[in-house]
């Protein structure tokens, strides 16, 4: 029972992962009705910066808190400069630029960081499991970051204008320039915005994998898994899907397929969720009357 | 404010979409606090005009607001100058609250909006009792008055309603008509209206223009066109 418990709370901890970068996903999703692909990939190159400067004697939170600009003017010139001039081209357009930014972070990283595992360090100290023994030290930190990170990310959409301009934009662009709302600085902010949450999940996931410029892979995979199980047209079903997917993957990885096999779960999640349920566990299907 | 200021000069205006042009050289002028009609059967370019006063669709000529000119203006920075447009379907952020919907119509305004949104309550009481709802669910004739409320929020100099009676069944589109001359009356914007329902529009409104395929082929105060049969008959059918 212990076993499980463990497998259940190890979950959690990579859960809060998968659910920072599905609603990175979700966020360019509502606006665009493109999957960036890149995300993952962004969110890497960003956590090489943090190393980079960490290695150069720069404090952890210091170190942290530059990545995350870094990250989000990124994810900003990324929009402006690329995505933009493909706001009304076809789909396929889109889907070639996600696809070649994800090689150009992949190579690029590779090419100055080199494809050697780097360890990354933790701050929330190595040792002395936690909550008796459940969790460690730093599943717990990067639970309560990642905690955070989301419940501040909600905060900033629902409470402030800013964050309703954003959501305008997203979901109306044409009445939103009618009331004023610069609607293509609201996309970049909000790849920006995505970009920087994705570094955050980079920094905490790489304690536990290493760093190394596939590090994301994975986690890209089970992120969109557990955007689609909760619903990729909803922000806080695709966090809940993506807590569940870490979870699945966990007990499913320790008991029923095994480490090694555990990315095709959220193959087989991905499978089942567009044969069986498209819109996902949560995603609400608007009411509107015309 | 002087109601014989022009507030919106047009000239030679041809506005359309890709490469065609749906509208073909048009003149006509919105006097400040007044309310000028815009007729014409569906695809006389009506909305395009509105349209191009936004900045929405490709546009030559000249359209002066206040003196300044607008071409090639982007829609957001035209809002911000004091044009409120509710467009055609009424632009409603269905997946918004009304409470959202009128902190966006305010969004170009700084400050507490509390009296402007008692004030916007006053017009439109039904506003207030759905407060916290989401707008995608109210009816067609809330969603009207809750886009004109949008607009007036922003507090503009000039309000363009596109076709405010489209879809509505006529008991409420009366109300939003009176409404709207209690808006005329109290606000002091001048309002240039689209509509296809040409005698609630010529009811409303001292000037009109009549289009048909992108030119304008009359023009006069609205009481005279009202009066005279032939063209009634001719081009407004009814």
């Amino acid at each position: 029972m212990d076993g499980v418990l463990h497998q259940v709370f190890s979950g959690i901890a990579s859960g809060g992962i998968y659910a920072s970068i599905a609603l990175a996903l979700v966020m360019i999703f509502t606006a665009t009705h493109h999957v960036n692909f890149a995300q993952g990939e962004m969110a890497m190159f960003s956590t090489y910066i943090a190393l980079t400067l960490i290695e150069a004697g720069v404090p952890y939170w210091g170190a942290f808190a530059i990545t995350i600009v870094f990250a989000m003017v990124v994810g900003t010139i990324v929009q402006k400069i690329l995505m933009e001039p493909l706001m009304n081209a076809p789909v396929l357009a889109s889907v070639g630029v996600f696809i070649g930014l994800l090689f150009i972070f992949n190579s690029v990283a590779g090419w100055i960081f080199t494809y050697t595992l780097k360890p990354f360090p933790t701050p929330f100290g190595e040792g002395g499991p936690l909550l008796g023994g459940f969790f460690s030290r730093h599943e717990l930190g990067s639970t309560a970051i990642t905690v955070v990170v989301l419940f501040s990310v909600w905060a900033f959409f629902r409470f402030t204008s800013l964050g309703l301009a954003m959501r305008a934009a997203a979901f109306n662009p044409v009445s939103s320039r009618l009331v004023g709302v610069p609607v293509a600085t609201m996309l970049a902010l909000g790849w920006g915005l995505a970009s920087g949450i994705g570094a955050i999940a980079g920094m905490m996931v790489a304690p536990i994998v290493f760093l190394d410029p596939n590090m994301m892979g994975g986690v890209l995979l089970y992120a969109f898994a557990g955007a689609l199980l909760g619903g990729i047209t909803n922000p806080l079903g695709a966090v809940l899907g993506g807590f569940l997917v870490g979870i699945i993957e966990n007990l499913g990885g320790a008991y029923i397929v095994g480490t090694e096999l555990k990315l095709s779960l959220a193959l087989i999640i991905i499978v089942a969720v567009l044969t069986l349920k498209p819109a996902g566990l949560f995603g609400k299907v608007l009411a509107s009357r015309v | 404010m002087q109601p014989e200021t022009k507030l919106l000069e047009v000239k030679g205006l041809r506005a359309g979409y890709g490469e065609t042009w749906a509208v073909h050289g048009i003149d006509f002028e919105v006097m400040a606090g007044r309310v000028t009609a815009l007729l014409g059967a569906n695809g006389a370019g009506k909305t395009t005009t509105l349209r191009a006063i936004s900045g929405m669709v490709k546009t030559a000529g000249t359209v002066d607001f206040n003196g300044k000119s607008l071409v090639g203006m982007k829609t957001e920075a035209i809002a911000a100058a004091g044009i409120a447009h509710v467009p055609d379907g009424r632009g409603t952020f269905m997946e918004l609250s009304v409470e959202e919907n009128m902190k966006l119509g305010a969004y170009t305004r700084k400050g507490d909006q509390t009296a402007e949104f008692d004030r916007m309550f006053a017009y439109f009481p039904k506003l207030k009792e759905r407060f916290r709802q989401q707008a995608g669910l109210l009816s067609g004739g809330e969603q009207q008055m809750l886009a004109i409320a949008r607009a007036l929020l922003l507090k503009p100099k000039l309000l363009l309603l596109d076709e405010p009676s489209f879809g509505l069944a006529p008991l409420i589109v009366r109300e939003i008509f009176d409404i709207m001359r209690q808006i005329k009356d109290r606000e002091g914007v001048g309002i240039l209206v689209v509509e296809q329902n040409a005698s609630l529009a010529l009811d409303i409104s001292e000037n009109a223009y009549l289009l048909e395929t992108g030119r304008i082929v009359m023009s006069g105060a609205s009481s005279e066109i009202a009066k005279d049969e032939g063209l009634r008959r001719s081009y407004l059918g009814y």
